[in-house]
């Protein structure tokens, strides 16, 4: 079983280097289909995986790496039941993406640099989600990084997407400054970085420094704020959009961006106990979504609306995790991935069919021209409304219920979330595929490479919410939750709600349905020269402008930033530091310009000095002196 | 009376003559501009030390001035040989073998 979880692992790196280091553009067809066999062959070791940890024991490998002192840290990889979901999500997913990528990118010169990437992405992930300790997920969390740096400039002829990929990577950073501080933290707590150790030393109920603990998680939390692009280190994810569309769907929608729901999952007993911790994160969760879901209202780039959609859940999972509901999450995390990817997919098969328009205003009347497309689109539209019984239903109201369980304002909050998304969800494909067309080009429905990920993505937004039905439904078992219960205890209530849950689960759901249906009715008659009702139209500008989040970051941090940097390149750089050295080496020379005087050239002048300073040495010694 | 006992009859106005000769070498060596009379100048100054290393030992009686007169002479003469060379490549180059024409060891 460990030769299979290390061929898990190595397939797609074999890819990248194959692709990356020996294919030359010539072998278009050949990059994408050995990076799609490649993440095939990891996702068939991910399911034998499955199948052994779902009847057995974890897989583990261990090899030593760093030894200083104390300091003991391995490259060690355990594969369990978390691990196993995640990697199912990033192999299933990641290879229908792959397969996607090549109609996606069929026009592209040099694909196989993109296949590359790809494949090493799919490689850095896994590492993420299969190490056993902190240091080696730090490896595959700043590769992961790096790959969505690379994937979101991958048209760096453009300066635009170029800096789109380099406010990712910065943006990111400062998340994983706080990362690297919660892992300090944390060896300076345990003593240790491994998983296990660290949740079995608090499970084993010793008493540890519990204001250190809250720090330690907050830190961690700062990391993954970053990688899960949650209020206030939101800003790159909506911008990431600039690389090709199917990097949207793995990267930015799925997988890498669950990251920090992973990490704080897998950290469960720690931020159990972290209360403060808790609060803090429950509350940026739902400021997220909110503020996500009401930018989204109102972008008119598809690629955008789900992008801000996005952030929109992941907040909605932060959210849950505040609430200590981690499997909530998780199922979330997974629903998310097949209709956030197939949602994603789908507007790259729109956006191609249109040769690149990505402006909804530009679009309408799809419906027709591309069904398939369109009826996918649908599915995954409806999945993330939460309308019963696809998908989204069931992990939202699994979310909602746990807020409604900690607290009714974050159930307030959140219903008002699943409501707005139901509404710009709705709006999106009222745009987009309904009405009559706006656009100048001439759509065509894509090749089967793309409408196959299409479909099978969206079969999986149908059922995929069946392994988790609420508890609500108790005649059907919770199978995500059961299939956890060894990783992650199952969450205990106590206590009387202020909504039954049942009652609750009515009005989410009503308000869903009601939106959505305002959605449609609002915007599938719409015409170019629509424009928002006065009264609306104020709100519009905010949200449009999304809440000028970037021109406010730009005064209080890009702004000073660059005025230190001129400060530093225009005055210390060339004054202080240059000036130093210079009056250094021109007093150097100006002391050297007096003993060049000495220097004639005349050899028997040099030996006449000689000679004098013999004289001098033979007369200093003979008279005895000693100094 | 043997040859040491003679020189030690002597006196030690001998040692004047090689110091004489080489203040002479020195001066040459010093103020003279043709670089053969320069090298000549220094064989001289050897020569003058030779010559009180051997007058030096017989007054001693001991051996080692006179071992190490031989060492002098024969790392003279390897020195002659690179010398010459010296001069001779130093003609080739300008024609001359006078030393104010080499002065580019100037700082």
């Amino acid at each position: 079983m460990q030769s299979i979880l290390l061929i898990m692992m190595l397939a797609p790196l074999l890819g990248a280097v194959t692709n990356g280091l020996i294919l030359r553009p010539s072998h278009a067809r050949l990059a994408g289909s050995l990076a799609t066999v490649a993440s095939a062959l990891s996702f068939v070791c991910a399911v034998a995986l499955f199948s052994q940890v779902a009847f057995g024991d974890p897989v583990a490998v261990s090899w030593p790496w760093i030894q200083v002192g104390d300091l003991n840290i391995d490259w060690s990889f355990r594969f369990d039941r978390l691990t196993s979901v995640m990697a199912l999500v990033i192999t299933g997913v990641g290879t229908l993406i792959h397969l996607y990528s090549i109609g996606y990118m069929s026009h592209e010169k040099g694909s196989y640099r993109y296949f590359s990437y790809l494949n090493l992405f799919v490689f850095l992930m896994l590492v993420l989600v299969s190490s056993a300790n902190l240091m080696a997920l730090f490896v595959g969390w700043e590769g992961v990084g790096l790959c969505s740096y690379l994937l979101i400039g991958y048209w760096f002829e453009d300066p635009e997407k170029a800096k789109a990929g380099m406010k990712a990577f910065l943006v990111n950073r400062m998340g994983d400054a706080g990362f690297l501080i919660g892992m300090f933290f944390c060896y300076r707590l345990f003593g240790t970085l491994e998983f296990q150790q660290i949740n079995a030393a608090i499970d084993s109920k010793s008493s540890f420094d519990i204001q250190m603990m809250n720090v330690a998680a907050f830190f961690l939390f700062v990391g993954a704020t970053g990688k899960s692009a949650q209020v206030p280190l939101y800003v790159w994810l909506p911008d990431a959009m600039a690389g090709p569309t199917p990097v949207s769907a793995l990267i930015h929608a799925a997988t890498m961006v669950t990251s920090g729901i992973y990490l704080i999952a897998r950290l469960e007993p720690l931020f159990v106990v972290t209360a403060q911790t808790n609060g803090v994160i429950a509350i940026v969760g739902l400021s997220t979504a909110l503020l996500a879901a009401l930018i989204a209202t109102s972008q008119k780039d598809i690629k955008k609306v789900l992008a801000y959609s996005t952030v929109s859940q992941l907040g909605l999972m932060v959210l849950a995790l505040g609430c200590r509901a981690y499997v909530a999450a998780l199922f979330h995390l997974v629903t998310h991935a097949f209709f956030k990817a197939l949602l994603f997919l789908g507007s790259g098969s729109v956006i191609h069919a249109l040769d690149g328009e990505q402006d909804i205003t530009q679009m309408g009347g799809l419906r027709k021209k591309l069904p398939l497309t369109s009826l996918t689109f649908l599915i995954g539209t409806v999945a993330i409304a939460g309308i019963p019984p696809l998908a989204g239903f069931f992990s939202k109201d699994t979310i909602l219920h746990a807020a409604l369980v900690s607290d009714f304002r974050l159930w307030l909050g959140g219903a008002a979330v699943a409501t707005l998304t139901a509404f710009y969800m709705f709006r999106l494909y009222s745009l987009t595929f309904l009405g009559a067309y706006r656009g100048t080009a001439h759509p065509h429905e894509s090749p089967w490479v793309m409408t196959l990920p299409l479909i099978l993505l969206a079969l999986a937004s149908i059922f995929a919410g069946f392994l988790g039905v609420p508890h609500e439904f108790h005649w059907i078992p919770n199978f995500f939750e059961e299939y956890l219960k060894p990783v992650i205890p199952p969450y205990e209530f106590e206590g009387t709600l202020a909504l039954s849950s049942g009652n609750a689960m009515l009005v989410t759901t009503g308000l869903a349905v009601l939106s959505s249906l305002l959605g449609l009715v609002l915007f599938s008659r719409a015409k170019k020269s629509d424009q928002a009702p006065v009264l609306i139209r104020p709100f519009q500008m905010v949200f449009s402008n999304k809440f000028w989040v970037d021109e406010l970051y730009g005064i209080l941090f890009v702004k000073p930033f660059q005025a230190l940097s001129r400060l530093m390149a225009f005055v210390v750089d060339p004054k202080l530091i240059d000036g130093g050295f210079l009056a250094l080496s021109q007093t150097t020379k100006r002391f050297g310009s007096w003993v060049v005087l000495f220097q004639t050239g005349n050899v028997q002048w040099y030996l006449f000095l000689m000679m004098v300073g013999l004289l001098g040495g033979m007369i200093w010694l003979l008279s005895g002196r000693v100094i | 009376m043997i040859l040491s006992e003679k020189l030690a009859s002597i006196g030690y106005w001998t040692h004047f003559v090689t110091v004489a000769l080489f203040a002479l070498g020195l001066i040459g060596f010093l103020i003279r501009r043709n670089a053969l009379i320069v090298l000549m100048s220094l064989e001289l100054m050897l020569n003058a030390v030779n010559l009180l290393l051997v007058q030096i030992s017989m007054r001693t009686g001991t051996s080692e001035g006179m071992v190490l007169v031989v060492f002098v002479i024969t790392i003279a003469a390897a020195e002659v040989a690179v010398g010459l060379g010296i001069i001779l490549n130093l003609y080739r180059m300008k024609k001359t073998v006078d030393l104010d024409s080499f002065r580019s060891l100037s700082g």
